[in-house]
């Protein structure tokens, strides 16, 4: 109770230092060529008033206080700590209190370590990213604040949903949050930068920094997102193409396209309007996705509050900033002479052109997608379902010619210069082409798609391999970033291949024998853990090489809410996982057990975290070589 | 001329987008499959509860009454209250109730309708689910009121008294 | 040196052979192509649920009887409305949706085109 007043004072704190900052910086903005110290201050004030919030709620959980409305309706008295804990974010209000805090912490950041920069700049991105944390504060006080007071105070809790207790979900929303504000950052900056009239080289490579950063944390998040699906959602899929995950997406295409831009634009004064755009775009795209997934407008696994009062003022403020962006894009942005932008033929400038232009179109694929339901069912009352078949279709033709681009693009000095390279280039074609059709061939797939498919994803694999073998390492985070993307999309495809899948139904001691395994359910049992009960069962698995794996699935009965969930057994190697499944069968003696193998998901994960990398290696590298 | 005309169609999209997205959060976003009403009875076989005989819908829709098709189950909580509601309705001599045993085991039906009384002139035993997605049904329990092979109208969830004495009226 | 490691690959490739079990193809596509009404956005392949359950015994049942892909998705709009398949079907309602990707696609080409010189 005490600690929620602190923690709701602070907010209220917190949002009058925004109009403060907001004066100050006017002032200093008109008037002196020096930073007013007074401005650093308030933006750490702010940050650290945020913090004492965030602490307050957390602890309020830990305390299990449920005089506050949001720790009541998300936490219990059972639930183990670490999950109090990380169930302080794994909701509505608190993940919104996170928002917060993120963006009061990166924009003191900035603040502090921007250097070489102009006085008006930083001033003018501090604007506007109060602007945004204005908003924020409104939304978080007005409709959703995590301090609401319950009278009289309720004994026990709620509960968190046992699906969010997992320790990646607990990680999964910090980590993406710091992506997603690093794109408020991104948003701000460009439109000081456009307002002065500064966007330029030296802008683009300040900014970089904070591109890349933001890259990071977000390709991280959305794998730790797709991390929990496959191991606590129990389905055995990671990416479903569901609204919440495209909405992740669309900011991270947006992201990428932007990072290779911002490579032109570091060293030439050209493509400045794209830059702005997307830079725009970015911030605009998460806030949309915020929009989507809290307002209840769209069906999904994974919506939060389904509220629309909350979904009309994230509506409302999502439209006045592109409304600001906008306004300041048309009248304040003066476009670079026609003259500079003539590219060679064959250079790095038309690879990324290239790249973008796919790139935008993939985006626009899961826009549409996602968002063309909502307005089919305004004007027609007609309700249909987007789905994985119809990104898949768009998606995977393209992705195609993509992979061919992303091998030869980055790699065009081999072109204009020596005969190995050159000899290179068409030999890996060659051995990529026979190697995937021999591939193909042998297992009975759909020939032809599946040929061109692999033999692409191949090509980017090997052309990217060479490199590290003949040690050219002046470009080596890209390189590794796009190895990385070569082994995603091998490991999706061959994953998507070569998976099987066994569906039965068995009694405790029955077998389920087929060509290549055998299945026994050996045992069952029972065990109590502190919020929920759960049924062991205990299975046994040989396949043809005579190898025996021991999975035990779980079925759990939690007591608050009092939900059964299935937990997979997972046994993960190198080559592949063996996945199981048990569900119960209503009314019946007998369990619904599904076994699925896997090939190469510890792949999947790894060339996600090796793309990651590639970007980090960026960051680090040029620090170095100063 | 051209340097107008893009800002005026930009804005103009976000504008019918913002307009969209406004009118979107006032449409629910819960879907209730309408199964056309006016739509002839689904043709179908399946096997009755006692004799385990098979049976199609037209054996089952032959006479000249109104019929209410009801999915139950004994595992099914709600069905409990709407029992009471079912055995009232049988009484009324113009009314026929069929029902379709989903996803039961026989045993657990016969306690059950011997608990709370047996509605229904004949019952399908729907082991799989299949039938009663065959009606268009997704779930336990739901009702179908049937004339001349025609379903006039559908009842998902329990039946209440309201809706009982609604099924009144129409059968007069 | 490059021969090994060419032969080493193909190698490594030939072993999963045991990895491919067969499985029920058809069924798998139609199953994940039909979404299960009574989650919150999951097919009738993934889900567990009762319903989905049911479902995956009628579209066996279906295909036995010797349903084609296309009749059994009919059999189930006719049930459950458009709502209940993945893949939009291609109708007047649904234009919009598969052209306006591949549009702006060609839009994008044509700027690109007009607004760069590409020296050779």
């Amino acid at each position: 109770m005490f600690y929620s007043s602190i923690g709701h004072y602070s907010l209220i704190l917190g949002l009058c230092i925004s109009l403060i900052l907001i004066y100050f910086s006017v002032k200093n903005f008109k008037n002196s060529t020096i930073l007013n110290t007074k401005i650093l201050s308030f933006t750490f004030l702010q940050f650290f008033l945020v913090v004492i919030s965030f602490i307050c709620l957390i602890i309020s959980f830990v305390l299990s206080d449920f005089s506050n409305e949001t720790v009541f309706n998300n936490s219990h008295t059972t639930k183990p700590l670490f999950y109090k804990i990380a169930g302080t974010w794994g909701n509505h209000e608190g993940s919104l209190l996170l928002w917060l805090l993120v963006l009061t912490l990166f924009i003191f950041i900035f603040f502090l370590k921007t250097k070489n920069q102009p006085l008006k700049y930083k001033l003018l991105t501090l604007i506007f990213q109060q602007i945004i944390i204005i908003g924020f504060f409104l939304f978080l006080i007005e409709t959703s604040n995590p301090f609401n007071y319950i009278y009289p105070m309720p004994e026990e809790g709620m509960g968190l949903n046992p699906i969010l207790q997992d320790p990646a979900l607990a990680i999964h929303p910090p980590i993406l949050y710091l992506g997603y504000v690093g794109s408020s950052i991104i948003f701000s900056s460009a439109l000081a930068a456009t307002y002065l009239n500064i966007v330029s080289n030296v802008w683009a490579s300040h900014i970089k920094k904070w591109i890349v950063v933001s890259w990071v944390f977000l390709t991280l998040g959305i794998l730790l997102g797709s991390i929990w699906a496959y191991y606590e959602l129990g389905w055995g899929g990671f990416w479903f193409w569901d609204p919440v995950e495209n909405v992740s997406l669309m900011p991270w295409l947006a992201l990428t396209t932007l990072l290779h831009c911002i490579l032109v634009l570091e060293k030439k004064q050209v493509l400045t309007s794209w830059v702005i755009i997307l830079s725009i775009s970015t911030f605009t795209l998460s806030m949309c996705g915020t929009f989507l997934v809290r307002s209840g407008i769209l069906n999904s696994v994974h919506t939060f509050a389904n509220d629309p009062e909350r979904g009309l003022f994230i509506l409302v403020f999502l439209f006045s900033l592109i409304c600001v962006s906008l306004f300041i894009f048309f009248f304040f942005h003066k476009s670079s002479q026609n003259n500079l932008n003539s590219f060679f033929w064959l250079s790095k400038e038309t690879s990324i052109i290239i790249n973008n232009w796919f790139m935008m179109y993939f985006l626009s694929v899961v826009l549409i997608g996602t968002i063309y339901p909502i307005f089919l069912d305004v004007l027609s009352s007609q309700k249909i379902s987007v789905g994985p078949p119809f990104y898949h279709k768009l998606i995977i033709p393209f992705l195609i010619p993509f992979l061919i681009a992303m091998a030869i693009g980055p790699k065009l000095k081999w072109i204009k210069s020596n005969i190995v390279d050159k000899v290179y280039l068409i030999l890996l074609l060659i051995i990529s082409i026979v190697l995937s059709f021999l591939i193909v061939k042998k297992f009975d797939f759909n020939l032809l798609l599946n040929t061109i498919l692999v033999s692409s994803a191949l090509y980017l694999f090997f052309i990217t391999l060479r490199e590290f073998f003949i040690k050219k390492y002046s470009n080596i985070s890209q390189n590794i970033a796009h190895f990385g993307f070569s082994l995603l999309i091998l490991s999706i495809l061959f994953n998507n291949l070569f998976s099987s899948e066994i569906i039965t139904n068995l009694k405790v001691g029955e077998t389920f024998t087929s060509s290549k395994t055998k299945i026994v359910f050996k045992s069952i049992n029972q065990k109590k853990e502190k919020n929920y009960k759960s049924i062991i069962a205990n299975f046994s698995i040989e396949n043809l090489d005579g190898i025996i794996d021991n999975l035990s699935p779980e079925l759990r009965i939690y007591n608050q809410p009092n939900i059964v969930t299935s937990e997979a057994d997972i046994k993960t190697t190198l080559l592949s996982d063996k996945f199981i499944v048990i569900n119960i069968v209503q009314n019946q003696d007998y369990f619904n057990v599904r076994y699925q193998v896997k090939p190469f998901m510890l792949w999947i994960w790894l060339s996600v975290i090796l793309i990651s990398f590639g970007g980090l290696i960026s960051f680090f590298k040029k620090e170095y070589e100063k | 001329m051209k340097n107008k005309l893009l800002p005026i169609f930009i804005t103009s999209i976000f504008i019918i987008v913002f307009i969209f997205f406004y009118r979107g959060l006032q449409n629910t976003n819960i879907y209730i499959p309408e199964i056309k009403i006016n739509n002839k009875i689904p043709s179908f076989k399946g096997n009755l509860f006692d004799s385990n005989e098979v049976t199609n819908s037209s054996n089952l829709f032959n006479t000249d009454k109104f019929y209410l098709l009801n999915i139950w189950s004994s595992w099914c909580v709600p069905c409990r209250k709407e029992h009471v509601l079912l055995m009232n309705l049988r009484k009324n001599k113009k009314l026929e109730v069929i029902g379709i045993n989903y996803k039961d085991t026989k045993i657990n039906a016969e306690n059950f309708l011997a608990e709370l009384g047996n509605p229904y002139k004949k019952i399908i035993f729907d082991k799989e689910g299949i039938n009663a997605i065959e009606w268009g049904a997704y779930g336990v329990p739901e009702s179908f009121l049937i004339k001349d092979g025609i379903i006039i109208k559908r009842y998902i969830g329990p039946l209440n008294k309201k809706l009982t004495k609604e099924i009144k009226s129409i059968i007069k | 040196m490059k021969t090994l490691k060419l032969f080493f690959i193909i190698y490594f490739i030939f072993s999963f052979n045991h990895l491919k079990a067969s499985n029920d193809n058809m069924k798998s596509k139609i199953t994940k192509n039909l979404r299960c009404l009574v989650c919150q956005g999951q097919s009738v392949y993934d889900s567990d649920s009762e319903f989905a359950i049911s479902m995956k015994v009628l579209v066996d049942k279906k295909l036995e009887e010797g349903f084609s892909e296309i009749q059994i998705y009919d059999f189930f709009k006719e049930r459950y409305g458009e709502w209940i398949l993945y893949d939009p079907e291609l109708n007047k309602n649904t234009y919009i949706l598969w052209i306006l990707p591949m549009l702006i696609f060609l839009i994008g080409g044509a700027i690109i085109f007009k607004n760069f010189n590409f020296k050779k």
